[in-house]
């Protein structure tokens, strides 16, 4: 379990370069890297800084993001099928940002962007844990995701075909699936702050998922308190899914895949899901993004089309295993 | 019918359902021999006529009003929707379908195709003069530097494109060119950087707020090209106005 953490950290590092040095321009590694970091003149340290830095630095963020708020969600509800891409909350996110931005609100003030997708997932989240709070079963947790999923889709879809640019019905398809393709630092300005602070608080309720995978009952004896725990996780959840999808649209199954693969390595425990997840869907989404970027170099092939056919015969998988009554 | 008519009888009823044929209509018809042009041609964001265009009923394309109109000549794009130039034929009306001219010697054969179409050969004749005119007075051999084009989605436009032909004319070297693009594609933001432009031109943007329009805010396109214009009604269409943008980049 110990040399898992090097391992992923040297599996980010190694990715997050490729992210750097792969792209249509074919710039050598050195030259590239040279210009990213000493600038200098011309066309060259524009590219490194203004176009692949942020694509690479918010696949990074995002990915990490999508992984750790999986592993929280999956604790909490104590379900291995929750995942915020599958039970609406990035899609709720996806509506706020698309009202942001065709209703003008998004023009008064650049924040108002992810905060208002921030509003989106917590509503999202919020709803969810109200209907299958840690006593719901997974049947509850998957009809209200679809339920809530549906809604914010159908939301989306609305908005952008009332709007009157011609362009917005056809981002539709980037909205359900997202991607990082000709994101700027002014994004990840936008989204990184909001989704540390949401990952420091996560990060600070990890001892009291612990101790909730002991039961309710023995997680209150711990001095757990039910009710801010929630809120917690709720905000914490809220503060990195809302920003990720404002900027890059809702990529799915991030949080199913990666802590289902890492559970069986460093065990169930939340406090040791939870960094290990944030790294390993880190190491997911790069390695999506260089991906897209390799397969359909010119076509903007959608992130969450690769996670989507990863992530969803795995979550049949699950599925099936719960269906039979064995335990995930 | 008693007297055949001469295979040269100018039409008396024209209507015109594309936004490009409606201009080469509205400079050459005979007074009241256009009735017709597509609602289009009055919105000023993609017609330079507009002015003119709201002078006649607009149709919106389908067979039902155009019949209605009852046109002796129909001139549709080569866009128009085809089943509605089938039904028109069916109901018996000439439909004439004009390609969209893309290069100057297009320019030139459409208007003469438009004169021909409504028998006012000697307007469409006197219309190719002053074309010709003003096009070699504006051309004048001025290097004027690297450009790239970049519209919503990414997407710039070579040397083939009605885009590439003003550009060409204005004398600029479209940097499309350097990656073999000669239609309108994808080119990777990366690639239109690296080509180091001295200019950018940009497509117009809609109203309301779009993703595929915010890439032409991203920071790297206003630093390697700090000077950018933007393309308006007059790089729409392949007409005479074409001159206007050609010179409104000088």
């Amino acid at each position: 379990m110990r040399p898992l953490f090097p391992l992923l950290i040297a599996l980010v590092a190694m990715l997050f370069m490729a992210s750097l040095l792969i792209g249509p321009a074919g710039i050598g590694a050195l030259t590239g890297l040279k210009a990213l970091i000493l600038g200098g003149e011309g066309p060259l340290p524009i590219v490194m800084r203004e176009i692949r830095l942020p694509r690479a630095i918010l696949g990074l963020a995002v990915g990490s993001g999508l992984g750790l708020t999986g592993a929280a969600l999956q604790g909490y509800l104590r379900n291995p099928l929750a995942e915020p891409g599958l039970i609406g909350v990035s899609g709720m996110a996806a509506l706020g940002a698309v009202i942001a931005i065709q209703t003008g609100l998004a023009l008064t003030a650049a924040l108002m962007l992810p905060w208002a997708a921030l509003t989106g997932a917590a509503v999202g989240v919020g709803l969810l844990m109200l209907l299958a709070g840690p006593r719901g079963g997974s049947v509850t947790l998957i009809l209200a995701g679809v339920a809530i999923s549906a809604l914010a889709g159908a939301g989306t879809a609305l908005v952008l075909n009332l709007s009157p640019n011609p362009y917005a019905a056809n981002e539709i398809v980037f909205w359900l699936m997202g991607s990082l393709a000709d994101r700027s630092m002014v994004h990840v300005m936008l989204a990184l702050p909001l989704m540390v602070v949401g990952a420091v608080l996560i990060a600070r309720s990890a001892r009291a998922l612990d101790a909730l995978t002991l039961g309710e009952a023995a997680a209150a004896a711990l001095g757990v308190s039910p009710g801010r725990l929630r809120i917690w996780l709720v905000t914490g959840v809220a503060l990195i899914v809302g920003p990720a999808t404002a900027v890059a649209g809702a990529v799915g199954f991030v949080g199913l895949v990666v802590p289902h693969v890492l559970r069986p390595l460093v065990g169930a425990r939340p406090s040791v899901l939870l960094p290990a997840s944030a790294l390993g869907g880190a190491v997911l989404l790069l390695a999506a993004d260089i991906a897209v970027r390799l397969i359909l170099p010119e076509r903007d092939l959608k992130l969450g089309v690769l996670t989507a056919i990863v992530g969803a015969p795995l979550f049949l998988h699950l599925i099936w295993k719960t269906r039979s009554g064995g335990r995930v | 019918m008693l007297i055949a008519a001469p295979a040269h009888a100018a039409p008396t009823r024209v209507v015109s359902m594309n936004l490009c044929t409606d201009q080469l209509a509205m400079m050459l018809a005979a007074p009241d021999q256009l009735i017709s042009v597509s609602d289009l041609a009055s919105d000023p964001r993609m017609s330079p006529m507009y002015r003119t265009a709201r002078d006649f009923a607009a149709n919106h394309g389908r067979a039902e009003e155009i019949y209605l109109m009852r046109p002796d000549l129909v001139v549709a794009g080569q866009f128009a929707s085809g089943p509605t130039v089938a039904m028109l034929r069916r109901l018996g009306i000439r439909v004439e379908v004009m390609a969209p001219a893309e290069s100057i010697a297009d320019i030139r054969d459409q208007i003469g195709q438009m004169g021909a179409l409504l028998g006012r050969e000697t307007a469409a004749a006197d219309l190719l003069t002053r074309f010709d005119a003003r096009l070699s007075r504006l051309r004048d051999q001025t290097d004027r530097g690297r450009v790239a084009l970049y519209y919503a989605n990414g997407i710039t436009s070579g040397r083939d494109t009605l885009a590439g032909t003003i550009l060409a004319e204005a004398g600029f070297h479209n940097i499309a060119g350097d990656y073999g693009i000669t239609t309108t594609t994808a080119l990777p933001m990366e690639l239109l950087v690296m080509a180091d432009p001295d200019r950018l031109i940009t497509g117009a943007k809609w109203p309301g707020q779009s993703r595929s329009e915010a890439v032409l805010d991203h920071p790297a396109l206003a630093q390697v090209a700090p000077r950018s214009d933007v393309t308006d009604r007059d790089w729409v269409c392949g007409t005479p106005r074409v001159l206007d943008a050609i010179e409104a980049l000088k």
